[in-house]
């Protein structure tokens, strides 16, 4: 039996820390300053239109960056030695032991105009590149700050097939491309799947990056909601509408892709 | 058992809170909660307050008004001592958030010198004595821009594209485009405020970036040109690059006053009243001007710094009467234009 009891605590924790903060945003976003119900925040989200735009556009393409850059590199890292895996994932994990803002004021310094980058371009004679305050540099903040959680789960997906699966492939006559297509790819979407959430559900509603790499000219969720508690307007209401509607947008999101999901797990049978 | 040693842990994380609230510093003196802006007093200052007093400080930073405004709205933090500028003590007055000064805990406030004394945002001197005060500015880089520069203007030209900054909050970025056009940073005439409204937008393809304090790094590095920021953080930037150069647009500017203030239920009220009249010493003052370059409003050690300053500086930390004259002091807006502000701002950035 198991002792369900154990899991006493996180359930209080996710009550008092993640369904209680939830229903106070669902509250906020439907009521008016003095109590009354209202649906006029969320009748806003027009105006906001070209913000969820540009943060479900570049969130999106972050996160095809990251599994692009992330998937060759999980699959390799799978089929080295014990010790050289070891190695290698404490490098990925090594930036994540210093501070998020630390690395992201990095970044602004490589990009900008003066900064590192240009400065070698120059150096090389190369034309100089114009990068920061533009949505390429938050990408780039993104995927290098994001990346990591899309290589480790499908790492640890990777990791754990059986080595016979391959075998018996082999045995059936697969070349090594057939063997991945379709012995080991599938096997590996679950672990894809919750790098992508991983990725794209703190990408859109990232906020600091934004503000340091887009100075300031390239606005997403996170900084309309930022300042609608802590920024330059206050009106926490709004906010909470604007976060609501991007959760829910999310969720959707979410929703369809583990649909997906469910469906490729059913066909390698597992 | 796992489950017993979750509950300690988190009992003893509940405890811990509760007592870190709770706990009156050793020598019974209590302790006072101050908020100020960041890099905006000598920490120095602090220790000493302590020593002398026996009062433990519990200091914090913000880096708004309007976020100030927030953290008190949301009423999640002891707080009792705020720094806000003018027009967000007037709004906080209007909205009954201070708490009136008990002035025979403030005797130092006979040194605030009289002309930072019964402004408009709390004529009558009743909940808050001013601490620093200045104007804002274009700041430029002489090396980068060959011409002199000496209206707002520059900051809409498009031969400087790319290489303009520009504020990174309504009031303040609003406020240059009035001026620049002729009218008050106070206007409540929406078409005025539509017109500034149209220059932000046009601006916004030839600016580089929104910045607050991310200004200094940008200017003294030479990755822009030109933007507008406060008086005595000129002073600040121009020890790393002396290339910059400042100047008050002929336009007219923003003057601002900074004034220590004890939001309503303060916990510490008597603290906050000692801590604010120690903020008032001319030694203190003195010591914090040093620091941040902005110009103190305690007479004394205003004269007495200035001393040391050239004509240049000195004009720059101390506004002239005749410069002030051309300078607005914001005040608080009326909600139904404060929310123009906010949504034609979002409206720009976005």
């Amino acid at each position: 039996m198991k002792p369900k009891y154990l899991a006493i605590p996180y359930i209080v924790w996710m009550g008092i820390f993640v369904a209680a903060p939830v229903l106070i945003v669902v509250f906020y976003a439907f009521t008016t300053a003095d109590g009354g119900l209202t649906l006029s925040n969320i009748s806003e989200m027009g105006r906001f239109l070209p913000i969820f735009v540009r943060s479900f556009e570049l969130a999106f393409v972050s996160t095809i960056i990251c599994i692009v850059i992330g998937y060759p590199v999980a699959y390799i890292l799978s089929r080295e030695g014990a010790r050289v895996q070891r190695l290698i994932i404490m490098l990925i994990m090594l930036p994540m032991w210093m501070n998020f803002l630390l690395r992201t004021y990095a970044w602004m310094s490589i990009l900008e105009n003066t900064g590192l980058l240009n400065s070698l371009l120059t150096a090389l004679g190369l034309p100089a590149l114009q990068i920061i305050n533009t949505p390429s540099a938050v990408v780039i903040g993104m995927v290098y700050n994001f990346l990591p959680f899309m290589i480790l789960p499908i790492y640890s997906v990777i990791v754990k097939i059986d080595k016979s699966l391959y075998e018996a492939a082999q045995d059936l006559g697969a070349d090594t491309v057939s063997v991945f297509r379709k012995v080991v790819f599938p096997i590996s979407l679950p672990g894809v799947l919750s790098g992508v959430m991983m990725v794209f559900v703190p990408a859109v509603s990232t906020f600091v990056i934004s503000q340091l790499l887009g100075g300031g000219m390239v606005m997403m969720l996170g900084d309309l909601i930022d300042m609608q508690f802590l920024g330059s307007a206050y009106n926490p209401r709004l906010g909470s509408a604007i976060a609501l509607v991007m959760m829910i947008i999310v969720i959707l999101f979410m929703y369809v892709m583990n649909r997906f999901g469910e469906g490729e797990e059913k066909a390698v049978g597992l | 058992m796992k489950k017993n040693v979750s509950l300690l842990v988190a009992v003893c994380v509940l405890i811990s809170l509760f007592a870190a609230a709770c706990s009156p510093s050793p020598d019974g003196k209590g302790q006072v909660n101050v908020y100020n802006w960041g890099e905006y007093i000598d920490k120095e200052v602090l220790s000493i307050f302590e020593e002398e007093t026996g009062i433990k400080i519990n200091y914090f930073e913000y880096d708004s008004n309007e976020s100030l405004y927030s953290l008190l709205m949301l009423g999640s933090a002891d707080i009792d001592v705020i720094i806000p500028s003018d027009y967000m003590v007037a709004r906080l007055i209007d909205e009954d958030m201070l708490e009136p000064l008990d002035f025979s805990n403030i005797p130092n406030f006979s040194l605030i010198d009289s002309r930072y004394k019964g402004l408009e945002y709390d004529s009558n001197d009743a909940y808050s004595v001013a601490y620093m005060a200045g104007t804002v500015g274009l700041i430029y880089n002489s090396a980068m821009i060959d011409d002199e520069i000496t209206s707002w203007g520059a900051l809409f030209d498009e031969q400087y594209s790319g290489q303009i900054l520009m504020f990174d909050n309504p009031r303040d970025a609003f406020g240059i485009a009035l001026k620049y056009l002729g009218y008050s940073q106070n206007t409540e005439n929406e078409d005025e405020i539509y017109e500034a409204y149209d220059l932000l937008l046009t601006q916004k393809p030839i600016l580089q970036a929104y910045v607050m304090d991310q200004i200094f790094d940008k200017l003294e590095s030479g990755e822009a040109a030109i933007g507008p920021y406060y008086a005595g953080d000129y002073l600040f930037m121009a020890e790393s690059n002396e290339d910059l150069v400042f100047v008050r647009p002929e336009e007219g500017s923003n003057f601002f006053v900074d004034a220590m203030c004890i939001p309503k239920g303060a916990k510490n009220k008597t603290n906050a009243e000692i801590f604010i009249d120690f903020m008032c010493r001319t030694d203190i003052a003195l010591m914090n001007m040093e620091e941040i370059y902005y110009a103190s409003a305690n007479y004394e050690a205003a004269e007495e710094f200035s001393a040391q300053l050239d004509d240049g500086e000195y004009e720059i930390m101390f506004a002239s009467e005749a410069v002030l004259a051309d300078c607005d002091v914001f005040i608080h807006l009326p909600a139904n234009i404060l929310e123009l502000y906010n949504r034609l701002w979002t409206d720009v950035k976005k």
